[in-house]
């Protein structure tokens, strides 16, 4: 069964150098053994082949479940003398969240919802007029470290 | 004398730009003990010696100073000191400043410690002629290929003069060019009096600094699953609770909005990351896969057992320089057919300039809506009602780069239908600065920390 990367992972990108770094966090241990061996250099370079020009470097943080990826010249430049709308890879995260990896038919997902649209309806409240509280409802899954 | 049991370090701005009110929030609305300030991205010297060059009263971080008049004096009233990278390329100028509008707010009393040696632009000409020739650490090209060009030339400096500022009774830390992780570093090895070569705790206070110094990206800012985050419009901006042996717990004033849970730090732990087991700052190497997180907590997170390891004997320069111009325009397309007619007015656009004798070092093509973003992972969506494309040219020269920009208006009524969104002018030529990551032997670098009184 396919499944964008979203269902079993979160994600923050940014600028690094000459290109971005994309951390993709896994959550919980099965999920981050599928992205250990699906979700490899060669994969997201392939994912990424209209905004990635050069090398894609991945480095393990097991404390955290996650991979850091290093998407070298991805910005066009950066900085002030690139071209592109997003000139700092803040989107990459959301791009390889994007990402469909293989999962085993009974493969248990974790209980987190999905990104935006996909969100199961429940969780798209309106906010509350009175301010409503701090945090959401919803735990973050746990998280062994 | 304060308690050297648990300090509270917060961060009120991510960059110059960041939320105005933040640091407010974080004086007023709940206990704080050091609040770091950071206003320097790589592209902010730039502009910042630009502004020298034309008046040399300028080169600071001039909303600090409006922002320093309204949070003064509860500052004082509180005893809450204040660390800040305001001082951009003029430290001097800034804290001129700073003494003025102290006066007009009623403060009579403030001691400011200015933390310089950063700007080396006047020293390079000397360095290259001893031989050090800041080669590039992308491609390794030596300095002297853009000296015709550079702008500004800055050492990331090392945490040790701010420190001193605090243990000469600073009530306000002004520097330039510092590691933004050590605006939260400082205060801690002030206060507990840790060794500088206590690997493992500076590599907690750095982990501390970095989870931090991009303000609410931590409390729900950028989250994966936004919508879990509640009080957007009021979102806290972050504070950690150190402990003298270097663990601490992330949180934010009661009251506000957002969420720290360890979802948000893990994803701020990642940002912007390197090789995560060598982190490298002047002060020390902290390895962020030795970092543990727990929720201890609502809204408070956890983090112990950070391990780091010696400094390096370099400093990092960033420098940056003038790499031709730029310019970028942009028309709306409405439906029907929206990418369609948008793909017509850019070949139209491209081909109008060819004609007329004009092209360009670099040019893009976007569509906004469609894939500015995510270009070859999304498809092209077909229902797409409208849409926004997005020319931008890049060139040495500034005539070609601003004709580029007078051939734009022209397709609302030479191109097909529904093109819209064209306002505020011909978009015009601006400067494109690029950057130059080096490394300098420590040795060749002197921190100059300036005590001064308001009198």
């Amino acid at each position: 069964m396919k499944v964008p990367l979203y269902r079993l992972a979160h994600a923050r990108s940014g600028d690094k150098g000459d290109g971005s770094n994309v951390g993709l966090l896994a959550y919980n241990q099965d999920c981050y053994e599928i992205m250990r061996q699906q979700v490899t250099p060669a994969a997201v370079r392939r994912h990424f082949r209209g905004i990635v020009r050069g090398r894609v470097e991945r480095f393990a943080v097991p404390n955290l479940l996650g991979f850091n990826f290093l998407l070298h010249n991805s910005l066009g430049g950066g900085g002030s003398a690139s071209l592109k709308n997003d000139a700092q890879g803040k989107t990459h995260g959301m791009a390889l969240l994007l990402m469909e990896v293989d999962v085993p038919p009974r493969f248990k997902l974790p209980r987190v919802g999905s990104t935006g649209a996909l969100a199961p309806a429940g969780q798209l409240r309106e906010p509350s007029r009175r301010g409503g509280v701090a945090t959401g409802g919803r735990r973050s899954p746990r998280r062994k470290t | 004398m304060r308690a050297k049991t648990t300090i509270r370090i917060g961060n009120g701005q991510g960059f110059w730009g960041d939320s105005v009110d933040a640091p407010v929030r974080m004086v007023e609305d709940g206990p704080l003990d050091f609040l770091g300030l950071d206003y320097l991205a790589e592209v902010t010297m730039s502009i910042m010696q630009k502004l020298k060059g034309r008046d040399p009263k300028a080169g600071y971080a001039t909303d600090f100073i409006e922002l320093m008049a309204r949070i003064l004096p509860t500052m004082k009233k509180k005893g809450v000191r204040l660390l800040a990278n305001a001082g951009g390329v003029n430290p001097q100028a800034c804290r001129k400043a700073l003494f003025a509008a102290a006066r007009k707010s009623g403060v009579r009393k403030l001691r400011i410690g200015t933390v310089q040696g950063d700007d080396i632009l006047p020293d390079l000409p000397g360095l290259v002629k001893k031989g050090v020739l800041l080669h590039n650490m992308d491609d390794n090209r030596p300095v002297t290929d853009i000296m015709d060009r550079l702008l500004s030339a800055n050492v990331y400096l090392p945490t040790t003069g701010m420190v001193e500022a605090l243990d000469r009774g600073a009530e306000v830390v002004l520097t330039g060019r510092c590691t933004d992780p050590g605006l939260t570093l400082a205060p801690m090895v002030h206060t507990f009096g840790w060794a500088w070569d206590d690997w493992d705790r500076l590599a907690a206070g750095t982990v501390a600094g970095h989870i931090i110094e991009c303000g609410a990206q931590c409390t729900g800012g950028n989250f994966s699953r936004w919508w879990e985050i509640k009080g957007w419009d009021r979102i806290g901006y972050p504070l950690v609770e150190v402990a003298p042996d270097g663990t601490f717990v992330v949180t934010k004033h009661a009251g506000s909005g957002g969420m720290v849970s360890v979802d948000t730090i893990a994803e701020q732990l990642v940002y912007e990351m390197g090789n995560p087991r060598s982190y490298i700052t002047p002060d020390v190497v902290a390895d962020f896969t030795s970092v543990k997180i727990e929720q201890a907590g609502r809204n408070r997170v956890r983090v112990s057992g950070i391990k780091g390891a010696p400094a390096t004997d370099s400093y990092k320069v960033s420098m940056s320089y003038r790499d031709g111009y730029k310019s970028t325009g942009q028309l709306t397309l409405s439906g029907p057919d929206a990418l369609a007619k948008a793909k017509i007015c850019a070949r139209a656009l491209w081909g109008r300039l060819r004609r007329a004798g004009f092209t360009y070092q670099q040019t893009r093509t976007e569509y906004l809506g469609v894939n500015s973003c995510h270009e070859g992972i999304v498809g092209e969506e077909t229902l797409t009602p409208e849409v926004v494309l997005r020319v931008s040219v890049k060139d040495p020269d500034r005539n070609k780069v601003n004709r580029f920009g007078r051939e734009i208006a022209p397709l609302v009524t030479s191109g097909p239908p529904g093109v819209t969104g064209f306002a505020g002018g011909r978009p015009k030529a601006t400067e494109a600065i690029a950057f130059w990551p080096a490394l300098i032997p420590r040795e060749l670098v002197r921190v100059d920390v300036r005590m001064e009184d308001l009198t």
